[in-house]
């Protein structure tokens, strides 16, 4: 299977058989994270600059260190201090960027579609670490790696995603991904925190913890953003954790194999029960961060490859 | 006096809802004859249509030119040469420039400009409210006796509806014509897509397209309150349709118009991010549209508008949220609306009904048909001729149109306003 994109903008362009060579090469680069020396020289002589537009620190670490151990030479800019204070574009920065000749770029930025418009802009190859409640691609792939390492395979599994999907973008990510894995999804949350049209998605969805999570293999808990706990979308902290948090009770519907997943950071007792997320034999939340160093450089190994096939003349790679 | 004589044309007569073969004559830049014998008047001009189109020019309601404040998107010159070029003879201009049109002086200098700089008609609307604020009502009257056609804020919603009940009574004084824009502000504030699978999918915040539909039901309510003449500039869902019947049929003063993006692009056209196909209302469903277009042939939409809305390059390379709304529209107005009679949805004399004569007719224009007696305001065009359209060829200074690169049909070769050539196609 070739892996033929230019950049990592989302899941959407990705076909089952990209997603199955991402994994793949994750897996191998798992095994080399666990070794004593844990280095590479897959990304050697290559720039990675990673511009977050909007504040991280799990993400931007993860790709840091996924550039470093392949040997890229990594650059961070905390884009939220600079020029577009100053009132530059982000199509003026991107040219100024573009002019330094990076290799990967890895972008977070707070609206929906800016990493798209950004790539259109730039020689090198973009990756997508989360644009607005668009798409958080290397999230839903950590998750497909860990769901897959955890329980043999990624497919025909029941699958619940919970809390706030309307403004989540791993949540969208991972409906795409596992949808495109032939999993059966279920959505569970307020539906305040629906997204509108979701009838169409090929979903089933639940307002009620209790049906939603019955029999289901996996369980993935969203994070609550603190700005939506004031009233607007649900009336309390407390109500939303009766009602949507995870907890023992609310867990022994699923199987009782059921693995429990977060993307961090966790709010405990707000989402998730504190002894949930701790809970060795049920939950994987550490595992996914994990996963998702292995994921990153799997990812930018393989465009770093196409960028390499390309400037070497061989046409055949664009997407 | 000269007399022009068009003969061997196709007449779209939208009064008549017919489309006949024959001839027009021209003096003192009025129409004085037409018919479909045989034998033609005598006249020292004489063209031969060749079998081509002859409407009435689209009178366009709701054209933005960026003077004052922003001439380097569109000047009211560079609007003339679109308009004309694309079969416009009148353009209804908005009150939505930096600053508002919200005073006699303001009026007297948009007027001014346009009779110096554009060769087509021009007509100023003034805002509603100050500012377009929606606190206080401007000088309706004086507005009016400088020329104000009708009144609008634009696409800014009155929130305060004791500020509006105010305005539209004392316009009912005056018999003036109110133009609202049908939103309820607080669902639709910071919306940038219509609520559905596509919003969802790309993440955009969204607006329920019943936004639109509790907007026209306040309205309505004001109108019967008011007993005011009003006109709603975009009726683009389905929702909003038997609100808008209903009233009607109770007998209110109520017409409604769409624009010539909604009823030919949807949701999906966004796909991408793509700025230049962010409207505002935003573009809707499928099935919205349908029921538009619909709508359109039925005569409860009356009036077509380009929503001419310029907006530089800068402001649409942006992300999606943060670009500026709106698309030019003055020279593709015609060949998309074609679009409707190519795919069979609209015959040429019903399109031109809602290009022409309804937004005419609204205003109290004795232009807009072929009847004797009219302005000889005149598109002569082929509605067939394939083209396919690069924005860097239009006229307007902006270049923010949808359409760029799409397959288009339908070409205006000569363009009258009272009788004289205002655009001749270069290659026709």
């Amino acid at each position: 299977m070739v892996f033929d994109h230019a950049h990592l903008l989302g899941i959407e362009p990705l076909s089952q058989g990209d997603i199955t060579t991402i994994l793949d090469l994750a897996d191998q680069y798992a095994d080399l994270n666990r070794r004593d020396v844990k280095h590479s020289d897959a990304l050697a002589g290559l720039t990675q600059i990673n511009m977050f537009f909007e504040n991280s620190t799990r993400t931007q670490a993860s790709f840091e260190l996924a550039g470093k151990r392949l040997g890229a030479d990594v650059m961070n800019m905390a884009m939220q201090a600079s020029s577009i204070k100053k009132g530059e574009t982000l199509i003026d920065t991107a040219m100024t960027l573009n002019a330094m000749h990076p290799d990967l770029l890895v972008v977070r930025h707070p609206q929906s579609g800016a990493v798209d418009l950004l790539a259109q802009k730039v020689n090198c190859a973009v990756l997508n670490a989360g644009d607005g409640r668009h798409e958080h691609p290397t999230q839903a792939l950590l998750d497909a790696l860990t769901i897959r390492r955890a329980k043999g395979r990624l497919h025909r599994l029941n699958i619940a995603i919970c809390g706030d999907i309307a403004h989540s973008r791993v949540a969208r990510s991972n409906i795409i991904l596992l949808g495109k894995m032939e999993n059966r999804i279920r959505l569970v949350g307020p539906p305040t925190l629906m997204p509108s049209g979701i009838d169409a998605f090929g979903v089933e969805v639940y307002d009620n913890m209790e049906e939603g999570l019955r029999d289901v293999d996996v369980v993935m808990m969203l994070r609550l953003q603190r700005e939506r706990m004031d009233g607007g979308f649900i009336p309390s902290e407390r109500e939303y954790y009766f009602r949507y948090g995870l907890d023992a009770e609310k867990l022994s519907f699923a199987s009782p194999e059921a693995i429990v997943m977060h993307p961090g950071p966790m709010n405990r007792g707000v989402e998730i029960d504190g002894e949930i997320a701790d809970d060795i034999n049920r939950s994987v939340i550490q595992e996914q961060v994990e996963m998702g160093v292995a994921v990153r450089m799997a990812a930018m190994d393989l465009l770093a490859r196409n960028l390499r096939a390309r400037a070497a003349g061989n046409g055949e790679v664009m997407a | 006096m000269t007399r022009t004589l068009l003969h061997d044309a196709r007449l779209i007569d939208p009064e008549q809802g017919t489309d006949t073969r024959g001839w027009l004559l021209i003096e003192n830049g009025h129409i004085v004859a037409t018919g479909s014998d045989a034998a033609t008047p005598e006249a020292e001009e004489r063209v031969d249509c060749a079998g081509k189109c002859l409407a009435p020019g689209i009178v366009d309601l709701g054209v933005k030119v960026c003077e004052p404040g922003e001439r380097h998107k569109e000047s009211y010159r560079s609007a003339g040469r679109a308009a004309a070029a694309g079969g416009v003879t009148t353009m209804i201009t908005r009150p939505d420039t930096l600053p508002a049109i919200d005073s006699p002086e303001a009026l007297e200098f948009v007027s001014r400009r346009a009779n110096e700089a554009a060769d087509i008609n021009v007509l100023p609307m003034a805002a509603l409210t100050k500012g377009r604020e929606g606190r206080e009502m401007t000088e309706i009257g004086f507005l009016m006796d400088a020329g104000a056609v009708a009144f609008t804020d634009c696409d800014h919603v009155v929130r305060d509806t004791k500020v509006l009940a105010r305005a539209l009574t004392y316009a009912r004084g005056l018999g003036a014509l109110v133009i609202g824009h049908v939103q309820e502000p607080t669902l639709s504030a910071g919306a940038t897509a219509t609520s559905g699978k596509f919003a969802s999918l790309y993440g955009l915040p969204a607006v329920s397209p019943m936004a639109e539909r509790m907007g026209i039901d306040r309205d309505i309510a004001l109108i019967e309150m008011t007993g005011v003449r009003y006109h709603v500039d975009q009726i683009t869902t389905a929702r909003a349709l038997p609100a808008l019947r209903r009233a009607r049929a109770n007998g209110l003063d109520i017409t409604a118009g769409t624009s010539i993006h909604h009823l030919t692009l949807n949701d999906l056209d966004v796909a991408g991010y793509r700025t230049f196909f962010k409207v505002k209302p935003p573009l809707r469903s499928e099935d919205d549209r349908m029921a538009v277009v619909e709508a359109v042939r039925d005569g409860l939409i009356d009036t077509i508008s380009s929503m001419h809305t310029p907006q530089d390059e800068e402001s649409k390379r942006l992300p999606f949220e943060e670009a500026a709304s709106g698309a030019v529209g003055l020279e593709t107005l015609l060949p998309a609306a074609l679009r409707l009679y190519q795919s069979g949805d609209l015959t040429l004399a019903a399109l031109f009904r809602a290009l022409s004569l309804n937004p005419a007719k609204r205003l109290g224009l004795p232009c807009g048909r072929l009847a004797v007696g009219a302005p000889a305001d005149l598109v002569l065009f082929d509605p067939d001729k394939p083209f396919v359209l690069d924005r860097w060829t239009l006229r307007s200074k902006s270049k923010n149109t949808p359409f760029d690169g799409q397959r288009m049909q339908g070409k205006v070769i000569t363009t009258y306003v009272a009788g004289c050539p205002v655009f001749e196609s270069p290659n026709a």
